[in-house]
C-alpha cells in the first residue's frame, strides 16, 4: 500500500506540474524576449537531456557504449536517414559494443 | 494551397508516428526496470498512464530500486524535479493548442519532450497542432503498451542496456533536437546547455542539472545573443495558410 501511495503522489505531482504551464496566460509570449526564451528553453532542455542520457550514471559520469551509439545517431541524422532507422541503429550499435564486452 | 496544407500536415503525422515508435522501444526498458525495482505490474502501468513522462518515471524507479519504500520522499522529489520541464513546455505549447479547458487538460497530460518537440518543429500553426496530437496519441499508446510488455517479460529480457535501449532513448532525443539546429542561436544554446548539464551532473541531484541548463536559454534569449535572422516563432498570419 505504501508503494502505491508513493506511485500515486508522484504521478499527481507530475500531472500538476504539466497543468501549471497551461495556467500561464498566453499573452506572456506576445513580447519578443519571452517568446524567444520559451522557444530556446525547449532546445536547451532537450540538449541537456541528451547529454545526461549519454554520459550520466546516477550522480556521476560514465563513458560507455552510449557515446559511440550517439555519434552514429548524429552522423545518420546528418545524412537525413529516417528517424526510426536511426534509433534502431543506435540501439544496435550500443548492443553490439556491449556484446563485445566493453561499455 | 491545399497541396501545401496536406504536405505539411502529413509530414507532421509521419514525425509523430516515428517518435511514438521510438518511445515504445524504451517503454519496454521502463517496464522491465520498474518490475526489477520492486513495483508490481499494476503500479508500473499506473505510472505510465498517470505520470506519463519517461524521465520522471525512470528517476522514480531508480530511487526505489536502490532505497526501497523508505526512500519514498526522494523518489517523489526526483520525479517532480524532472517533471518541472513539462510545465515549462506547457507555457510554450498552450497557445498552439487553444480551445476549451477540457482540451487544455487533455493536452497538459500529454505535454512532454516528444509532443513539444514535434509540435514546435512544424512550420505552421495547423501542422503544429497535428504534430502535437499525433505524437501524443502514438506515444501514449506505444509507451503504455510496451510498459506493460516490459513489466511482463522483464525477467526474460534481462538488462535492457544489453539491447541498447538506453542508447535508443538518447538517439531519439537527438532526433527531436536535430531540426532545431539550423540557426547560430539555437546551436549555441544547445551546446552550452549540454556542457552545463554535464558539468553539474556530479554535484547536483538527478534532474536539477537539466533544469539549471535551461538558464542558458533564459540568458541567451533575454539578451538575444547570437540573434537569428528569422523570427523564432511561427508568425500568426500564417495560421491556416
Amino acid at each position: 500500500m505504501t508503494l502505491w501511495l508513493l506511485v500515486i503522489i508522484a504521478s499527481l505531482a507530475c500531472l500538476a506540474l504539466k497543468l501549471a504551464g497551461y495556467l500561464v496566460p498566453p499573452s506572456v509570449l506576445d513580447k519578443p524576449a519571452p517568446s524567444r526564451i520559451a522557444n530556446l528553453l525547449t532546445v536547451a532542455l532537450l540538449s541537456a537531456l541528451v547529454a545526461v542520457q549519454t554520459l550520466g550514471s546516477g550522480t556521476g559520469l560514465q563513458f560507455d557504449a552510449r557515446v559511440p551509439a550517439l555519434v552514429v545517431a548524429v552522423v545518420l541524422f546528418a545524412l537525413r536517414v529516417p528517424f526510426v532507422i536511426v534509433v534502431v541503429l543506435a540501439a544496435v550499435t550500443a548492443a553490439l559494443i556491449r556484446l563485445s564486452g566493453w561499455g | 494551397m491545399s497541396g501545401v496544407r496536406s504536405r505539411e500536415g502529413s509530414a507532421a503525422v509521419r514525425a509523430g508516428l516515428a517518435v511514438g515508435f521510438a518511445a515504445a522501444a524504451y517503454g519496454v526498458s521502463y517496464g522491465a526496470l520498474a518490475v526489477a525495482a520492486g513495483l508490481d505490474v499494476w503500479q508500473t502501468c499506473v505510472m505510465s498512464l498517470l505520470m506519463f513522462t519517461g524521465g520522471s518515471q525512470f528517476a522514480f524507479i531508480g530511487v526505489i530500486a536502490t532505497g526501497g519504500v523508505a526512500a519514498g520522499p526522494t523518489a517523489i522529489a526526483s520525479a517532480a524535479i524532472l517533471g518541472i520541464r513539462n510545465g515549462i513546455y506547457g507555457v510554450r505549447v498552450a497557445p498552439i493548442i487553444g480551445g476549451p479547458w477540457w482540451k487544455k487538460v487533455a493536452a497538459a497530460w500529454v505535454t512532454i519532450d516528444e509532443t513539444t518537440a514535434v509540435s514546435t518543429n512544424q512550420p505552421t500553426k495547423r501542422s503544429q497542432r497535428i504534430g502535437f496530437w499525433t505524437t501524443a496519441a502514438a506515444t501514449f499508446v506505444g509507451w503504455n503498451l510496451t510498459s506493460l510488455v516490459g513489466a511482463l517479460i522483464g525477467d526474460a529480457l534481462g538488462d535492457p542496456r544489453a539491447w541498447g535501449l538506453d542508447a535508443a532513448a538518447a538517439a531519439a532525443f537527438v532526433g527531436l533536437l536535430w531540426p532545431r539546429l539550423r540557426q547560430v542561436q539555437t546551436i549555441a544554446v544547445a551546446s552550452a546547455a549540454a556542457v552545463v548539464a554535464i558539468v553539474l551532473t556530479p554535484v547536483l541531484l538527478p534532474g536539477l542539472p537539466v533544469l539549471v541548463a535551461g538558464v542558458v536559454a533564459v540568458v541567451v534569449g533575454g539578451f538575444n545573443w547570437f540573434a537569428n535572422s528569422e523570427p523564432p516563432l511561427v508568425p500568426l498570419e500564417r495560421e491556416g495558410a
